[in-house]
């Protein structure tokens, strides 16, 4: 048992996928010249009043429900006060003591659990970026739709918590509640680690750490953050409480700001908001057109189209290629076979081209037409493989590219026997070699016959009828 | 061309079906409020600004628009002058204060479009406390504006300057806001009627705001008919403000309504209590006996929590404005103080510093710290609490009576300068009108008699949540009944 037991609390902001922002009208999608979209409401201007976007609501609590967490049914608004200039307002509305859902979890993938607080709403500030010439502020993202979700501080390793982030995209991506890009900033992650000598009560002095681009540097950051923290007490040291900004390139992380004294935000209820009450009917209502969410799939891969675990927790991994696969599966009716091509050519592609999916050049429908030539033997696995190439780049259908490249399979056994005894007549020392006992020489034979086809000769029929050949006295 | 009359309508309603039957011109009502702003402006000072050009152009397309057949709106060719606090799409908006120095709005207020789309011509916006901030309108960084019945007295605040125009005869109609009696209060000290209706029956989408739970866009006019026809084209849900009350907008003034026979009218000891100036008192006790003439009945009553509406009103509107006021940073609009480059906290203390006038600093820490970790308790949330009690105060009343009546203001218009030094006399001036905005229930303000200074005083009526009707029929026959509403200032 180690001396040490380390205690992680993540707080996860997602953006929702609405196309409007959670408190104005106006039409809204993430990116864009800096400060081009945004309207008078989240520019704060004088006189303006915020009005809450339904469908964002709706997504929101599609993810307490997705999330197994409580719908409340009466929840409101409150202002969080602070000045900064990428905070047009001067405050933030968020929801302080009534969220919209209290409790949840998520699971860890092996039957655990990472229990939540709560989820609440609120809106995003704007984006400041420091420059030797000043500081600049892109307002477009401000009062963009976000959920905060907020875990308790029951995650003990670092691979915990990594566990607990994928699974989080993938049951939001799977509900449809957001795209969970981190790139693109629509899932935000800080981190409270705290360490405290095994079997104390109390836990350990609480850090929080910012800049985490990525799940892998969330870990990363934990990582180093627990052995920071570990050996500042094992030698006798205390730990601060501060925030502390991950720097990835240089693998650690540095002081931001200490927190002596607490905040004050001077929460209280926004009055241009009036309470709303969640009926629970709604909630029900949602909760049955939810679709299906990743546990669920995970059980149809394994037992409807009996796919390893390997294969199926590959898949799942992104909702979209698992929406891919799927549909390859059910065109070429061969769900192994699918799942073997998205697997590794598939995937690999993408990582190739730094691409989605959904950007993916070949639809899914056309590689369960290819997959279906291979199982037919119209191609050859080899073919199947350059036709998958020539996909990549062509958006062209797969007859016409099999017939382009010339990779059609010789498979009439008229014309293959034809072939086949040209070549024993042209080589007669393979021939005897064979007759001698030399297995071999079928080898060198089947390689003549396979190269005089250019590979197109179907290559466990030419076996079949150079033994049949040769055997024959 | 129509052939003009020997003189021009006076009252809104009038204009109104003048200019809709092509008997008058909009072009030649405006001319004649620009005329009286430019005689009388000089010494009053109601306008911050006036829109010549815009008011003319919009008048001679409203005039165009009549004679090429079209149909008019309820306020055509109306004169309306707006109080500072309302943004107007490529106008300037002030709130009276410095930090908002060249700011200028690219939208216009839900209340101003519908005015507009009625038919007024909008002729300028009108002097105010800074932020809606007082009960003078001295605090003002365009300085102070005075009172038409006396121009060494105050108008009244926070919507003094609008008040005073309608008072001088320069507009028949003004809109203003009322918070804790910004638009009652001036309308008692000027001798016209100014109505604030239900917490949320107009939108407040453009209207700057101070208080965003006691705010509401209140109309002055001369008298009930054109307070009426005017709340009849503001009230109405808008889907930009989620605090607008979906309700049908009745006919407030309908003709088959009933007169005030039988009408129960409350008068609460507590509003009747020590500091109501005696002349003041004397002519509210009048009024009553008029409209008790006209058939109402007076009934005693008692509103016991009366007394703590001054304090639950200045944290509760104080902790909203602090929050309401913290976007006047410097960052983006408005003015911005000078101060060391690399340093974000001094930027704003000294743009804050600068742009802000002492009561709404005054104002902006009091509410900050109501509502501190550790305070927020003991001060806003415990004023929500005497809150819910001043509301079941009128609960109670109106479960007795139909409506409840008062004076507007303790006192008749006071000096300039008078109360400046003593914010919490000036708070005081409040203390009638307060608790209408507290529970949100409609609530006017109508001339009902003089000092012997000749000062102005106003009798408050108050009703029930959307029964501006009841309200505007009894000021109607108030109205009908007296003329102190149709004295005019000597200027």
């Amino acid at each position: 048992m180690s001396e040490f037991e380390i205690t992680i609390g993540l707080e996860v902001h997602v953006q929702l996928e609405v196309r409007s922002k959670l408190f104005a009208p106006s039409p809204y999608a993430s990116g864009g010249e800096p400060n081009t979209r945004v309207s008078v409401v989240e520019l704060g201007l004088p006189g303006v009043l915020p009005v809450v976007n339904e469908r964002a609501l709706e997504l929101a609590v599609r993810a307490g429900i997705a999330l197994e967490g409580q719908i409340n049914q009466r929840i409101h608004f409150d202002r969080k006060n602070y000045f900064y200039p990428d905070l047009p307002k001067g405050y933030q509305i968020s929801q302080y003591d009534e969220p919209f859902c209290t409790g949840g979890r998520v699971p860890l993938g092996d039957g655990r659990y990472g229990q939540l607080e709560r989820i609440h709403l609120e809106e995003d500030a704007g984006k400041t970026t420091h420059t030797s010439g000043g500081s600049l502020v892109d307002l477009n993202r401000a009062g963009a739709a976000l959920i905060e979700i907020v875990g308790q501080p029951d995650l003990h390793t670092p691979a915990d918590a990594y566990a607990f982030l994928t699974q989080l995209k993938q049951i939001l991506q799977y509900a449809g509640i957001s795209e969970c890009d981190m790139e693109k900033g629509l899932l935000r992650c800080d981190a409270n680690i705290s360490v405290q000598r095994t079997g104390e009560a109390e836990l350990g002095t609480k850090v929080e750490i910012k800049n985490l681009n990525s799940f892998k540097m969330v870990q990363r950051a934990l990582e180093y953050e627990a052995r920071r923290q570990t050996a500042t007490l094992a030698n006798g040291g205390a730990i601060q409480q501060e925030t502390r900004l991950w720097n990835e390139e240089k693998g650690e992380s540095a002081t931001m700001r200490s927190k002596e004294s607490a905040d004050d935000y001077r929460y209280f209820p926004d009055p241009d908001l009036p309470p709303i009450s969640i009926q629970p009917a709604w909630v029900e209502e949602l909760r049955a057109a939810m679709p299906e969410l990743p546990a669920a799939r995970r059980e149809r891969f394994l037992h409807d189209y009996s796919l390893p675990e390997y294969d199926t927790d590959v898949l799942l991994q992104d909702r979209n290629v698992a929406d891919y696969f799927e549909t390859c599966a059910e065109a070429c009716q061969d769900p192994k076979l699918a799942s073997n091509w998205v697997m590794t050519e598939v995937l690999r592609a993408l990582k190739e081209r730094d691409q989605e999916i959904t950007q993916f050049q070949i639809p899914a429908t056309r590689l369960a037409e290819m997959i279906g030539a291979q199982i037919n033997g119209r191609i050859s696995r080899n073919a199947a493989k350059q036709v998958f190439e020539h996909l990549l780049e062509h958006d062209q259908d797969v007859t016409s590219t099999i017939e382009v490249l010339g990779l059609a399979q010789i498979s009439d056994p008229v014309e293959l026997e034809r072939i086949v005894q040209g070549i024993i007549d042209a080589n007669p020392q393979p021939v005897a070699d064979f007759q001698a006992g030399k297995q071999k020489a079928l080898h060198a034979l089947q390689g003549l016959t396979m190269k005089a086809t250019k590979g197109q000769a179907n290559p466990p029929m030419v076996q079949e009828i150079l033994r049949r050949l040769l055997d024959s006295p | 061309m129509s052939q003009r009359p020997q003189a021009l309508p006076e009252s809104a309603d009038e204009i109104a079906r003048a200019v809709s039957a092509g008997q008058a011109l909009a072009a030649d009502v405006l001319e004649r409020s620009l005329q009286r702003i430019a005689a009388l402006d000089g010494r009053v000072k109601a306008f911050v600004e006036v829109f010549h050009d815009a008011a003319r152009h919009s008048a001679q397309a409203l005039d165009a628009a009549r004679a090429g057949g079209a149909e008019l709106g309820p306020l055509a060719g109306v004169p309306v002058a707006i109080k500072d606090n309302f943004v107007m799409r490529d106008q300037r908006t002030s709130c009276g204060s410095a930090i908002l120095e060249g700011f200028v709005s690219p939208y216009t207020a839900s209340a101003v479009e519908r005015l507009v789309s009625a038919g007024a011509i909008i002729v300028g916006r009108t002097n105010m406390d800074e932020f809606a901030m007082g009960s003078s309108t001295e605090h003002s960084c365009h300085g102070p504006t005075h009172n038409p019945f006396d121009l060494q007295r105050i108008p009244g605040g926070s919507s003094g300057g609008s008040a005073a125009a309608v008072a001088a005869r320069m507009v028949p109609l003004a809109l203003g806001s009322d918070t804790g009696g910004s638009v009652r209060q001036p309308a008692a000290l000027c001798g016209v009627s100014g109505l604030k209706p239900t917490y949320g029956r107009i939108s407040r989408f453009g209207l700057v705001a101070f208080a965003s739970s006691l705010d509401t866009v209140s109309p002055f006019a001369c008298d009930a008919t054109d307070l009426a026809l005017c709340l009849r084209v503001l009230a109405g849900v808008d889907t930009r403000d989620a605090t607008s009350i979906n309700a049908p907008v009745p006919d407030y003034l309908a003709a088959d309504a009933p007169g005030i026979e039988g009408l129960r009218i409350g008068v609460p000891t507590e509003y009747f209590a020590d500091g109501l100036d005696p002349e003041v008192e004397a002519r509210t006790r009048e009024a009553l006996a008029i409209l008790e003439i006209q058939g109402a009945t007076l009934v005693e009553l008692a509103m016991p929590h009366t007394r703590f509406a001054i304090p639950t009103y200045y944290l509760i509107a104080t902790a909203e404005a602090s929050s309401n006021l913290a976007r006047y940073d410097g960052i983006r609009y408005g003015r911005r103080a000078e101060h060391p480059a690399d340093d974000l906290n001094e930027m704003y203390t000294a743009t804050r510093h600068e742009g802000f006038g002492a009561e709404v600093q005054r104002r902006i820490l009091l509410g900050s710290f109501c509502l501190r970790q550790g305070y927020v308790e003991e001060w806003y949330q415990k004023a929500q609490k005497v809150r819910t009690l001043i509301r079941r105060d009128f609960d109670a009343a109106f479960s007795q009576v139909d409506l409840i009546a008062s004076a507007t203001s303790p006192g008749a218009a006071f000096s300039l300068g008078e109360k400046l030094d003593d914010p919490l006399a000036m708070y005081m001036n409040d203390i009638l009108t307060t608790p209408a905005n507290l529970a949100g229930v409609p609530g006017l303000s109508i001339p009902c008699g003089f000092t012997d200074e000749d000062l102005p005083v106003g009798l408050q009526l108050m009703g029930q949540a959307l029964d501006e009707a009841t309200l505007l029929r009894t000021a109607a026959v108030f109205q009908e009944a007296t003329d102190y509403h149709r004295r005019e200032p000597v200027l």
